[in-house]
């Protein structure tokens, strides 16, 4: 095969060749992430658990779509196709939880006068 | 349609390497086609957002059951299952700059590797099932003790098994456009689109085990 022709500053034909070496110090770090998360749910934080395993998980999600993704190298419109799912996605859960919760029921779906669509649901829960 | 193409084109190519007439077509095709790739894996998170919508939701209810509930969990089991699907990802990813250099038959390596981790995850992931099963913590095997737990043990198996079937899908894309045109040197420097597209599928798949992992496993 002939050879690309072009070797101008790391740039070849049609996209971005990020070296191995890089994929490698990702891969280390997305382990090194993983086994943080593990031991700090070993820890009781209370509520703050789900958060920082949420946090992690976000920072080695970001890790994913940067580099082995390649997002790092892309352009604007590719990143508004990034980006789109994730913030419909906080609607979505930020758009449940300002509203049920808020309302007067102790329990999902059921109780309160609305509809009395659910009187068979189990009432397994919430007693602790 | 270049209104649509340009900027993709125009980042895409190299300096020094104008996009000649019969240059042209094949950045444009590599932008678009990595920009549908794109759309598409937005849809694919979109899937699984309703799914951890229900999670939210679920958890923020019966916080208590879902905390017992996910105890339940071979958590070495959905460690090692982690930790082979960040490896094999790695290999995905290797494999692009492997095509990118026209080396085909480190594609056919890496995306071996990566098919070989999905399908090490699927045992696991078929042994944990299993497990399940056998201590009646199963959809049409419920034993009536872990009733309470059928909230978190529902969306556990609606994630974990749409995600497996991707698994599954993955394997499929990385052999069909990735190994088998590789072995046939398919791939170079100036082609290389379904290498990259078929491991963004699979990074996309790890992407979606980074949040189920702690999720289900570790916070309940």
């Amino acid at each position: 095969m002939a050879h690309s022709n072009s070797h101008s500053h790391g740039h070849e034909e049609i996209g971005h060749v990020v070296p191995e070496s890089t994929f490698l110090k990702v891969l280390i770090a997305l382990l090194v992430l993983t086994v943080i998360t593990v031991l700090a749910a070993q820890v009781d934080l209370g509520k703050w658990n789900i958060v920082g395993a949420l946090v992690i998980a976000s920072v080695k999600a970001s890790l994913v779509i940067a580099i082995f993704m390649h997002g790092k190298y892309e352009n604007r419109i590719i990143w508004t196709y990034i980006l789109i799912p994730f913030i419909l996605l906080a609607i979505m859960i930020g758009g449940i939880f300002t509203d049920d919760p808020f309302r007067s029921h102790p329990l999902p779906f059921g109780a309160q006068g609305q509809q009395e669509s659910a009187p068979a649901a189990p009432k397994a829960s919430a007693h602790h | 349609m270049s209104a649509v193409a340009h900027p993709i084109v125009d980042h895409n190519v190299p300096p020094g390497e104008p996009p000649h007439i019969h240059h042209m077509d094949t950045p444009t095709a590599y932008g678009a086609a990595k920009l549908g790739m794109w759309l598409f894996l937005g849809t694919e998170i979109l899937l699984f957002a309703v799914l951890f919508c229900s999670f939210a939701v679920m958890r923020y209810y019966h916080l208590a059951e879902f905390h017992d509930a996910s105890k339940h969990l071979n958590l070495w089991a959905g460690g090692f299952n982690t930790v082979i699907l960040l490896i094999s990802s790695f290999t995905a990813a290797v494999a692009v700059t492997k095509a990118q250099k026209g080396d085909n038959a480190g594609v056919v390596k890496n995306f071996g590797i990566s098919i070989v981790s999905g399908f090490i995850f699927l045992l696991v992931k078929g042994y944990e099932y299993s497990e399940k099963a056998h201590h009646g913590m199963f959809p049409f095997v419920w034993n009536s003790d872990f009733y309470h737990y059928k909230n978190f043990l529902g969306l556990y198996f609606c994630m974990s098994g749409l995600h497996a079937l991707h698994v599954v899908i993955g394997m499929g894309l990385l052999y069909w456009y990735g190994v088998r045109p590789a072995m046939n040197n398919r791939f170079s420097g100036k082609y290389y689109t379904p290498v990259e597209l078929g491991a963004l599928y699979w990074h996309l798949v790890d992407l979606i085990w980074i949040y189920l992992f702690p999720l289900l496993y570790l916070v309940g």
